[in-house]
């Protein structure tokens, strides 16, 4: 078996006295789409935040190791500002920059110091074809990035993460608040991304785990229930609140 | 007997009407400063003519010549080098405070920024006068009461009001404008400048602005430290007379005419101000539509 990209063990998180991570263990693998469900409050959202290291609060408690292409994450030590150059994070809402498309898509670059505009621009080309927005935006890349459609901004925001040419991409519900439309062109670029990267995906919605993810994992409030091949937990799943959570009788 | 719904409602309706009046009062205030200005001012311009009176240097009003224009250049110089030394300091200091500072840092340094705009400025232009003139005269030469140390001293005084703004411009950047630059692998600096000060952009603007029109309208300091010689600065070593000091330094003893031209200088101001105001709001609405 090889090596894992991320591999998580006995991690627990504790922010202001209230347990958010309970003793969670799991591997995510290269050029896989690993997918994280269940319902709200279930501590999703802070993984992948402890993953990329922009978990914040006050009164923070963190156990356990959690390995991100090779470095402790926990660890006073880890330089967040490398680790999330190759780990990048889009968030559930978009979050486009007040500035142009292209000066959104090129942000992660001209912050390390390039400044060669045929880089630049090639590297926008690329994230806006990986997130298959190429077509809708290449006439009108000096335009506000604030002026697209809530699914044209999500997908520039995918579209920024991608020009970073990241290992590991962290979606947090990328397709919540979206028309099943835009969810289906954002599912079929992550199929295309994941033959060069590995991407962890965060979704509530269980059918969409079931159609884009390899691996996934159940989380319910704070506990790793349950983690395996998609298609043997959506179809045999070993516990019995996961097979309550997918056949929709909670959450 | 209770009360009855029409009987509450009456009520209410009164203390209304008297909190519209006394609303009303302060802004009628404004409307009277206003009125006396034009009254006193206006026909002495009439009869000067508008040209002589702004674009003419010669001012004796015991001859007859009422040229404020060396002074409008003085207005100006000083508010821009006020502009200069507060702007950036204000400007960091509220990056500072905003983005860097911890929690007790703020809860210590803002509280001393407030104190500041309540010194009197009497107590500047006197700091100004016992400290910076000697050290400006020996070290740059010139008499030391000078556009340069106004321009200093103004710089300090604007401080308040520039930093209070823009650290509310900065504050009300949403949190996950940051984040999402920094889960780009952004440093909190690289953030700081590419992302926040971009989207507080507008109300930053607003803060240099408003800084400005307090600059362009102290007095007490300005008369204190910069030598009021009446002429045309051609260094910043040089002594200057603005408009808000040729006021309050010829008004004891103008009359007629004279006191009519001090009015009318009145009027300059009173566009200049306006006309601050006017861009910082225009600067504020922008970023609201957006």
């Amino acid at each position: 078996m090889p090596e894992p990209l991320i591999k998580a063990r006995n991690v627990s998180l504790e922010a202001d006295g209230k347990p958010i991570l309970k003793d969670i263990s799991l591997d995510i693998f290269r050029n896989e789409i690993f997918g994280i469900m269940g319902p709200a409050g279930g501590g999703k959202t802070s993984f992948l935040r402890l993953v990329n290291h922009t978990f914040r609060g006050s009164n923070v408690k963190i156990e356990g190791r959690l390995h991100v292409l090779g470095e402790d994450v926990l660890s006073d030590e880890v330089n967040p500002t490398p680790l999330r150059r190759k780990v990048s994070m889009v968030f559930a809402t978009p979050v486009v920059l007040p500035m142009s498309i292209f000066e959104n898509l090129v942000y992660g670059l001209r912050i390390q110091g390039i400044r060669d505009k045929s880089r630049l621009r090639e590297a926008a080309e690329r994230g806006l074809k990986a997130a298959i927005l190429w077509d809708e935006v290449r006439d009108r890349l000096d335009k506000p990035a604030q002026k697209l459609s809530g699914g044209q901004q999500q997908r520039l925001c995918i579209a920024r993460a991608m020009a970073l040419s990241p290992d590991v991409l962290l979606l947090d519900e990328p397709t919540s608040g979206l028309d099943p439309i835009s969810t289906f062109r954002i599912e079929e670029a992550l199929k295309e991304l994941k033959k060069r990267h590995t991407i962890v995906l965060v979704s509530n919605n269980t059918k969409q785990i079931a159609r884009v993810s390899d691996r996934c994992a159940f989380f319910l409030m704070g506990e790793l229930i349950e983690t395996g091949k998609t298609s043997q937990m959506f179809t045999v799943p070993r516990e019995k609140k996961t097979d309550d959570y997918i056949a929709g009788r909670f959450g | 007997m209770p009360a009855t719904a029409a009987d509450i409602r009456k009520k209410e309706k009164i203390i209304q009407r008297v909190f519209l009046i006394i609303a009303f009062s302060s802004l009628f205030s404004l409307f009277l400063i206003a009125l006396f200005i034009f009254i006193e001012g206006f026909p002495m311009i009439m009869k000067v003519g508008l040209k002589d009176f702004l674009l003419s240097t010669r001012w004796s009003p015991t001859r007859g010549h009422y040229g404020i224009f060396a002074m409008i250049v003085s207005s100006f110089w000083v508010t821009i080098g006020a502009l200069l030394f507060g702007g950036p300091l204000g400007l960091m200091c509220s990056i500072f405070l905003v983005e860097f500072a911890s929690a007790r840092w703020r809860a210590i340094i803002k509280p001393a920024l407030e104190l500041l705009a309540g010194i009197p400025s009497v107590v500047y232009g006197f700091l100004g006068v016992v400290y910076l003139v000697p050290l400006v005269r020996d070290y740059l030469g010139g008499p030391g009461l000078s556009l340069l140390t106004s321009c200093i001293i103004l710089g300090i005084m604007i401080l308040p009001t520039v930093i209070s703004i823009s650290v509310d411009a900065l504050v009300a950047v949403p949190n996950s404008y940051r984040e999402a630059a920094f889960s780009l692998g952004g440093t909190r600096w690289q953030t700081t400048y590419m992302v926040t000060v971009h989207a507080a952009k507008s109300g930053i603007i607003t803060a240099l602005v408003l800084g400005m029109g307090r600059a362009v309208g102290e007095t007490m300091a300005v008369i204190m430290i910069s030598g009021n010689a009446l002429k045309i600065p051609t260094s910043i070593l040089d002594p200057i007379r603005t408009m808000t000091s040729n006021i309050a330094l010829e008004m004891g003893y103008a009359s007629g005419m004279h006191r009519q031209a001090l009015f009318a200088t009145g009027i300059v101001l009173f566009f200049f101000v306006m006309a601050l105001n006017t861009i910082a709001t225009l600067f504020a609405r922008r970023k609201a539509i957006k």
